[in-house]
């Protein structure tokens, strides 16, 4: 029971991580990621939402009929994604406002539906929870490493939740070594970033190779 | 007026491309581009799905607007749309059986597409009015296609090529897709 618990929690990590290997969620990954604090407070914000809502429709699953669960676990999702909207909106309105629209797309992000889908509606809620902690933490690592190379390359700092920009590599604007790279700052980079992590992730993990 | 419409149409096609400057409806994006033919089918089911919705939506925001409940929002625009794709599943099956046949499957995975949603969400932070938002809802499901048909006809072309194998399937994909938002990217700053 305990090793099943632990599976639940940390496989989605990097052995089966729900952006490289299930190419799910990936619309927000890319856009959110040129700052790291908005990083952060989106990977927050998928695991939290993943973790409830897959708990809770794990725990009415067996009360859905089967021809409208997917409508069902829309409008769990959908509520709790309003919920940490208005949250972020009332707590952390600066991030909110970059944030934009994407809140509101964690409703069709597929990691949600997915696990809801896959993993919540044949298992308890408790192992529910995890693996819905699990898929975000897997999440989160992927968009936390984009934000943070596409940050310190593309402006030299990194902002961090609550203590604003650190620089780390100075700029030649303000005297430093550092040209800054404007490329990371703009939509490809983040393609050709989550490219290259897949790359070294499936290098790690030679089974995850497609094959055609 | 006119210039207008013609300026949205130009943005939302090229410099503010759905799938390659906000990143939406990526999954399916990737997923389905293997081939021309499921490219270009998914492709208008989304035109004619994101032509309907986006104005629908323009709608029931104007109404919600009017009573203080914009955060039902969010709730209420993924139910319209769930509901406009099944109305027009239906509708399609019975008066124009040609054109359901060759959608298939897509219409229904549509109502997940984020691509649909993130449409209704940009229009309503531009704060468009309704006729603005009907060349919106088009002309970015037209951009949303074109974009997938590109990534189509590269990817039947790469099928030849070697490629080393951690890279082989979705990351030489992620690759192609960055250096198609480049090209993309030049059409910034272009206005009508």
């Amino acid at each position: 029971m305990a090793s099943k618990a632990k599976d639940a929690l940390f496989d989605p990590v990097f052995k089966r991580n729900p952006i490289a290997l299930l190419v799910l969620g990936i619309c927000s990954a890319l856009a959110v990621t040129t700052v790291f604090d908005k990083a952060v407070v989106m990977a927050i914000s998928v695991t939290v939402v993943t973790a409830c809502s897959s708990a809770l429709v794990s725990l009415i699953r067996n009360l859905i009929p089967n021809s409208i669960r997917i409508i069902v676990e829309m409008t769990v999702i959908a509520s709790m994604v309003i919920l940490v909207d208005q949250l972020l909106k009332a707590f952390l309105p600066g991030i909110a406002d970059q944030l934009s629209v994407f809140v509101g797309l964690i409703i069709t992000n597929c990691i949600v539906m997915g696990r809801a889908e896959g993993f919540a509606l044949k298992n308890g809620p408790w192992l529910s929870f995890l693996d819905g902690i699990g898929n975000g933490l897997g999440y989160s690592v992927i968009l936390l490493f984009l934000g943070a190379v596409r940050e310190i390359f593309g402006s030299g700092t990194l902002t961090l939740p609550g203590l604003g920009p650190l620089t780390i590599l100075p700029l030649t604007a303000d005297g430093g070594f550092y040209v800054r790279n404007g490329l990371m700052l703009m939509p490809p980079s983040a393609f050709f970033l989550i490219g290259l992590f897949i790359w070294g992730l499936r290098t790690v993990y030679p089974n995850q190779v497609e094959k055609d | 007026m006119l210039q207008e419409h013609l300026s949205i149409l130009f943005e939302s096609v090229f410099s503010k491309n759905l799938a390659l400057s906000f990143f939406l409806g990526m999954c399916t994006f990737l997923a389905l581009s293997k081939n021309m033919k499921t490219a270009i089918g998914l492709g208008m089911a989304v035109v004619v799905v994101q032509g309907i919705t986006v104005p629908v939506n323009n709608l029931i925001y104007q109404l919600l607007a009017s009573f203080d409940l914009e955060f039902l929002g969010l709730i209420s625009y993924i139910g319209t749309i769930a509901a406009m794709v099944q109305i027009l599943e239906m509708f399609l099956d019975r008066y124009v059986p040609a054109l359901y046949n060759q959608l298939g499957i897509f219409l229904p995975l549509i109502t997940v597409n984020c691509a649909i949603l993130g449409g209704s969400l940009l229009m309503i932070e531009q704060q468009m009015t309704f006729p603005q938002s009907v060349t919106y809802g088009v002309s970015s499901g037209l951009g949303w296609a074109l974009a997938l048909c590109a990534l189509a006809g590269v990817r039947e072309k790469l099928k030849y090529n070697d490629i080393p194998a951690g890279l082989r399937g979705l990351g030489i994909t992620f690759i192609t897709v960055g250096l198609m938002a480049m090209a993309f990217l030049a059409f910034a700053g272009i206005e009508i």
